[in-house]
């Protein structure tokens, strides 16, 4: 025998399932007023300093069709590349926001400040990049994915260049679109699949 | 606060598998390729915290939230309370739990439910909380009843509250779902069934807890929730080539 290892295993995920807005959009759900406002509808406040950017998209199921229950959490880091609660991060920069897939069009809408560039633990520097969180039923366990930008230098990104298959290193990349928006579909599964992480 | 060391790497088979026909909803949204494996950057250990200022005094009471304490809701008074752990025991404070259900009869307040048990005019099915400095959590609530949904021909979901958690990184992010002790709707269950260690699906499972009833007042059930851990860092920051 040996002795036991003390670590616990991580609870296992769930689904989200169809009601998921209840509990984190409980304005979408039609519950509005029971806080006095949903959780993260923005991650910027007015004061936020860089470039602001709208980045629309869908997330597409393995036929084709754009959810319309999917609910989407973003993270990111400052102007500066500086994540909040670091020391020197943007005040005006809280980094988290959670929106939907339109209850119509399936279509997402994230307006953000575009963050600046972050460093790995060994120096290497990330490209600017927004982490994805995505759940909804049928999705049993969420899917982290990242939104990079067409319109930013992205062949040094250490994470990028881990993905074997170069035509899949487009599927993290943004659209720029002019004005300040883009595009960023998500397809879960099939052609043109999106690269998820497990990070 | 950031925290400098990486995430230990999650263990995919303490989760269920992403495709599963037996929850049809699946068979079209995950993916078919595997996912991109890569240790933790600061994009993984960092996340969002929120603070106590957000917290209503009746966000964790269930039974009198949607009222704001005018009336109770309808149902089996319970308490569903635990602590959130990582994978190294250690409690993780202050985070947020949110979680939702459906009533004592299985309906949701949702507008995309149809399901023609009533509503409760005294239930809408939302709360949050931070654990404390213990990791320590707890909700007030109604036990939400079993309900039907179209998969097979005949398919009803155990009774569930669902959970999400935060940690203290965006790579601990976690929803989930708590079930009951006894509910003979688990093993019938085909999204319980996506979770393939039998282990694993009993730590969904929350025990009758007596010692935190409160007598001629409400039930308890336990139900801890463990987050993925901080890996150790006695050999990082190699130069590059070593």
């Amino acid at each position: 025998m040996v002795q036991k290892l003390t670590t616990l295993m991580e609870t296992p995920s769930q689904t989200a399932g169809p009601y998921v807005h209840i509990g984190c959009v409980p304005t979408f759900a039609g519950l509005g007023g029971i806080y006095p406002e949903d959780l993260a509808l923005s991650p910027i406040t007015d004061a936020a300093k860089g470039e602001i950017v709208t980045i629309k998209g869908s997330v597409y199921d393995g036929t084709g069709w754009a959810l319309r229950d999917a609910l989407l959490e973003s993270w990111q880091a400052d102007a500066r590349g500086i994540y909040p609660g670091q020391p020197g991060a943007d005040p005006g920069v809280t980094g988290f926001c959670r929106f939907t897939a339109d209850k119509d069009s399936g279509e997402y809408t994230l307006r953000t400040v575009k963050p600046g560039t972050v460093k790995t633990r060994d120096g290497k520097v990330m490209a600017p990049h927004i982490s994805l969180w995505i759940v909804a039923r049928g999705i049993n366990i969420g899917l982290s994915t990242r939104i990079y930008f067409g319109d930013e230098d992205n062949d040094a990104d250490p994470i990028l260049a881990r993905i074997e298959q170069r035509p899949r290193v487009d599927t993290l990349i943004a659209k720029p679109e002019g004005d300040g928006t883009y595009r960023f579909d998500i397809r879960l599964q099939g052609e043109g699949e999106t690269v998820f992480l497990d990070m | 606060m950031y925290e400098a060391s990486p995430l230990i790497p999650r263990n995919r088979a303490a989760h269920p598998v992403p495709y599963d026909p037996g929850y049809k909803t699946s068979v079209t949204r995950s993916p078919n390729l595997p996912l991109l494996s890569l240790d933790s950057t600061p994009s993984e250990e960092t996340g969002p915290r929120f603070g106590h200022n957000m917290i209503g005094a009746l966000d964790n009471n269930l039974i009198l939230n949607w009222t704001k304490g005018e009336a109770p809701a309808v149902g089996e008074r319970i308490l569903v309370h635990g602590r959130v752990l990582d994978e190294n025991g250690r409690a993780v404070p202050n985070t947020l739990i949110e979680a939702w259900q459906a009533n004592a009869g299985g309906r949701y307040r949702h507008v995309k439910d149809s399901y023609f048990a009533p509503l409760d005019p005294n239930f809408g099915g939302c709360g949050r909380t931070l654990s404390d400095d213990e990791g320590y959590y707890q909700f007030l609530t109604i036990k939400p009843g079993a309900y039907p949904w179209p998969n097979r021909g005949n398919e009803w979901r155990p009774a569930h509250i669902h959970i999400s958690v935060f940690g203290h990184a965006f790579g601990q992010r976690l929803i989930s779902q708590i079930y009951f002790e006894g509910d003979p709707l688990i093993d019938r269950c085909p999204i319980a069934a996506t979770v393939k260690d039998r282990g694993q699906l009993d730590q969904l499972v929350a025990p009758l807890d007596m010692a935190m009833a409160k007598p001629m007042d409400f039930l308890a059930y336990k139900f801890d929730i463990v987050l993925r851990g901080r890996r150790q860092t006695f050999f990082e920051n190699r130069p590059e080539g070593m």
